[in-house]
This record gives C-alpha cells, sequence and structure tokens, in this order.
C-alpha cells in the first residue's frame, strides 16, 4: 500500500464518521466579499488571534502565580527570576491592549457598514456582551500584580459602582471582597479572570463565529446597491485565509516588538497606607468613560452630578446596543443617518474624552 | 541509451526548468524562515518553562550545607534537611557515631526514613531496606546503596559535605 492510499483510507474513515468531506464543501463555497472597504474584515479575525495568545501567555503566567498574599512576589519572580517571563508577561499586557484596540476598531467598522442590520441583530448584540466581558478582562487582570498603580486602579474603579442607587454600595463590597482593595479582592479577581470569564467569553464568542459563519460578510450600502453579477468575492479558502494568517503574522510581529521594546513595568507594592502617586489614570480603554464622568460631575456638581452623568452614560451605552432595532430599514432613509452621526458622535466624544483625559494627567 | 542521456532530455523537454528551480528554492527558504521564527518563538517559552530546572540545577552544584546547632541533636535520632535540591538524613547513631546520606531511595525516588528500634533505613513505598551506617542496599528492589557525604561535627553546628 502506497502511502498515497493509506492516507486517502485514513480520511475515509475518519470522513464516514466525522463528516469532514461536509466540512470541506462548506469551506470551498464559502466566500468573502471584495470592494474598498474589505480592508475592515480583517479586524475581526485579529481580535480571534490576539485572544488566543492571551489563552496562552495567560496560561504561561498561570505556571508561577500566586494570588491572594503572595501575589506581587509572584509577580516579581515572574519578571526578574525566571527567565523571559517578563517577556511573556508583557506579552499577555499588550497583547491585551491591542485586543481591545482591536475590538473597538472591529466595532466601529460593523457600525459604519451597518453590518448589524437583519439578520445580523444578534452578531451585534453578543459583540456588545464580547466587549463587556473583555472589558472586565482587562479590568480584573489589571489588579492581579498588585502593585501601586493596580491598587489604586481597581480602588477608583470600583468606586463606580458605588454610584448606582441603594445597591451600589453592596456591589461594590462584593466585588471587592469587603470595604477596602486587600488580597481578597485580588483572589477573587483572579477566580473572575482566569475561570469565571473565560467560561462566559469562549462560548459566546463561539456564537458569535457561528453567526458569522451563518450569515456571511455584510457588504457596505455602496456594494449592496450594485447588481449581484458585479459584485466581487474571493474564496476563503485558502485566499482569504491566507490573508488573515498574513494579518495575524503581521500582529504578532507588532506585538513582539512592543512587548520587548517596551517592556511592562513593574511598581512597587501596594501600600494601603500609601498616598495614591502623582499622574495616576486608567488604561487608555477606560479614560474616555472616567474622563466623560469627570466632565460631568464638573457640570454638574454633588451627588446630582454622579448620577445624571451615570444616567446619561447609561442611556448612551442603551441606545448604541439597541441601534440594529432603530436602524432597521435597507434604505438610506432618515434613521440611518440619524445612526451614522450618531457613530461618528461616539467617535468623537471617546478620542476627544481621551485626548482630555490624558491633557489634564498631572 | 544511457541514464544521463534520458535525464538530459527531460532537462532539455521542460522549458519550465528554470523556474522549478527557482520555486523549489523560495519554497526551501520560505520553509526554512518559518522554522527559525517558530523556534525563536519556542525557545523564550521552553525556557520559561524550563526556569525551576534550571535553578535546581544550579542548586544541586552545592557541594557543603552547614546545619547550624546539629551537633545537638540526641544519639538515636535524625535530622532531615535538603542537600541542594533533594533531601538528606543527618543520623546521630546510639554509638555516638555519625552519618549524613541521602534520603532518596534509588529504587523509584521515595523519600526514606531512619529507624532506630530496627536499626535499619527503610524505604516504605516498596519495602526496601538500607544500612544506617554505610548506606548499603540491604534487602528490599534499591538497585543501589544512598550516597554518604562526609561529615564534620564543631562546637557551632555540623558540616555535610559531599564525598
Amino acid at each position: 500500500m502506497t502511502t498515497k492510499t493509506m492516507a486517502s483510507n485514513v480520511y475515509g474513515w475518519m470522513d464516514e464518521r466525522l463528516g469532514l468531506s461536509e466540512l470541506a464543501a462548506f469551506a470551498r463555497k464559502k466566500t468573502v466579499p471584495v470592494h474598498a472597504q474589505s480592508f475592515w474584515y480583517y479586524w475581526g479575525g485579529i481580535t480571534l488571534f490576539l485572544f488566543m495568545l492571551q489563552c496562552f501567555t495567560g496560561v504561561l503566567l498561570l505556571v508561577y502565580y500566586r494570588p491572594g498574599v503572595e501575589a506581587y512576589e509572584s509577580v516579581r519572580q515572574i519578571t526578574f527570576v525566571m527567565n523571559f517571563g517578563w517577556l511573556i508577561r508583557s506579552a499577555h499586557a499588550w497583547a491585551a491592549n491591542l485586543m481591545m484596540f482591536s475590538i473597538l476598531v472591529h466595532m466601529f467598522s460593523v457600525f459604519f457598514m451597518k453590518a448589524y442590520r437583519k439578520p445580523r441583530e444578534f452578531g451585534w448584540l453578543s459583540g456588545m456582551v464580547l466587549l463587556a466581558i473583555a472589558a472586565c478582562f482587562g479590568f480584573s487582570g489589571y489588579l492581579l500584580p498588585m502593585d501601586e498603580l493596580s491598587y489604586f486602579a481597581t480602588k477608583v474603579g470600583l468606586q463606580i459602582p458605588v454610584a448606582i442607587p441603594w445597591i451600589g454600595p453592596a456591589i461594590a463590597n462584593m466585588l471587592r471582597g469587603g470595604p477596602d482593595v486587600t488580597e481578597f479582592t485580588v483572589q477573587r479577581f483572579f477566580a473572575l479572570h482566569v475561570v469565571v470569564l473565560p467560561a462566559l467569553f469562549i462560548p459566546l464568542l463561539a456564537f458569535h463565529l457561528w453567526l458569522v459563519q451563518r450569515h456571511g460578510n455584510a457588504v457596505p450600502e455602496s456594494e449592496e446597491a450594485k447588481p449581484a453579477n458585479e459584485r466581487k468575492s474571493m474564496p476563503f479558502m485558502p485566499n482569504f485565509l491566507r490573508k488573515d494568517i498574513a494579518m495575524w503574522i503581521i500582529s504578532l510581529n507588532v506585538l513582539a516588538l512592543l512587548a520587548s521594546v517596551f517592556p511592562w513595568a513593574l511598581g512597587k507594592p501596594y501600600d494601603s497606607l500609601a498616598p495614591a502617586p502623582m499622574g495616576i489614570h486608567p488604561e487608555w480603554y477606560f479614560m474616555s468613560p472616567f474622563e466623560m464622568l469627570k466632565l460631568l460631575g464638573s457640570v454638574l456638581p454633588g451627588e446630582a452630578g454622579e448620577i445624571a452623568g451615570m444616567l446619561l452614560f447609561t442611556l448612551g451605552i442603551v441606545l448604541w446596543i439597541l441601534i440594529p432595532f432603530y436602524d432597521t430599514s435597507k434604505e438610506s432613509g432618515r434613521r440611518a443617518r440619524i445612526a451614522h452621526y450618531f457613530g461618528l458622535l461616539a467617535v468623537f466624544a471617546l478620542v476627544a474624552t481621551t485626548v482630555i483625559g490624558y491633557w489634564t494627567i498631572r | 541509451m544511457s541514464k544521463t542521456a534520458i535525464a538530459e532530455n527531460i532537462v532539455q523537454e521542460n522549458p519550465e526548468n528554470g523556474d522549478v528551480k527557482t520555486r523549489r528554492a523560495f519554497l526551501a527558504a520560505a520553509g526554512a524562515a518559518g522554522v527559525c521564527y517558530a523556534a525563536a518563538l519556542a525557545y523564550p517559552v521552553y525556557r520559561y518553562l524550563a526556569s525551576p530546572s534550571e535553578m535546581a540545577l544550579s542548586a544541586s552544584a552545592v557541594t557543603e550545607v552547614t546545619l547550624k546547632d546539629a551537633q545537638k541533636l540526641p544519639a538515636g535520632s535524625v535530622l532531615m534537611f535538603k542537600f541542594g535540591p533533594s533531601p538528606a538524613m543527618l543520623i546521630h547513631h546510639e554509638d555516638g557515631q555519625w552519618v549524613a546520606l541521602t534520603a532518596v531511595c534509588t529504587h523509584l525516588g521515595c523519600t526514606v526514613q531512619y529507624e532506630p528500634q530496627a536499626d535499619r533505613i527503610h524505604c516504605a513505598c516498596h519495602g526496601g531496606v538500607y544500612n544506617p551506617y554505610t548506606g548499603a542496599n540491604v534487602s528490599g528492589p534499591p538497585p543501589k546503596p544512598l550516597k554518604l557525604f562526609k561529615v564534620a561535627v564543631n562546637a557551632a553546628g555540623v558540616e555535610v559535605s559531599r564525598a
């Protein structure tokens, strides 16, 4: 028996049991639209790749990380004692930031291509939940080294739910595991970060990806207007996949460069009696909401401002999440224009408040 | 016709031979670059995961351990200590003799124990027995004796060093 017939026998045996040829046929049939905006199709894939890198580097960190009282010491050990520990940790921190960035690019490209319209509402909604979980990943992961910065960032961040009327303080205490950020906080954030959040994120991600397979890529309105025979597309296998992988390799190289040239710092161990260090500020992806709340607080001072800020902020997020149910029509009518301007306003507000936030760091 | 002539014929019949060659060279170069890339990624990960074994290796370079106040160990008793990365035992025999040996069974690596009543070193895992003076394997599965260390007792403690 030659190797070729042996391989085909093995394939036949597996195919009979697993239905591989159906999958292969499906993969051959799948195409990706080609047009001027095709570039934005890569960002979902880049996010997926960065998430896989997070799983990989996260497991590597898990090999030496110890939550609780030893948290800082174990991160110090990873950073300064273990071979290349600094690189693994730096890659994990940088990839988290890159992943947040690629999620935002992906979300806004979906928004402006109006890819949330029927039948893709669940794609949009699941994406919103994935973004929220990713933010929780970022917030919980930031505390794990228990250095000065992560201590104060968590302290400040957990003051936000306190502003929720009545139940706010109870929620904050539940998250913190007490009235202050302590080793109990780091222990429960660790449980969230490595067990609870992945358990929520991965199935939802699978659902999100399944929806993309089911409905295919959405095309922008300019493409939709064209007759079917004028639209171009390329096969997913192998053409798009090849380009996808090229994007992944570019992302990996960017990550490797950032992680090794700008290694992630480890601050002093936290001290619950020390004053907050100068120039302390949230991570860039939390800068905008913090700044918005701060600005609203200065317009409307006191508790009224805090509550009004929270309400306005919540309203904006709810409107953003519900956009598929507002902007439903295929024709670009008034609602579509309003949605478009809403998107532009959101981008402007995000960028402006982030810039102001960094500008006003003292 | 000789074999070389046939080969020449094939070469002449294939005008794209040059392209095939350059393509092959390109694929080989790309493959080599890919292997280098993968190796550059795998190397730090391997070294990272291997850190504890590297540390143990440097710990095993230890040649001498000083056991402070161990000279006060009563006769007929044992002190367990770490010699580098692995457990070792210091026995103060009833007759006043001091013996130090590795405490790792040569059979399957369990930590052995000194039994003063039976005057033997015993491994609970598979019943190996060693002589508590020489470390010689007396009965049971152990294939080799336990290694002896040099012992020097002074007023401050006991110095154990590689024999």
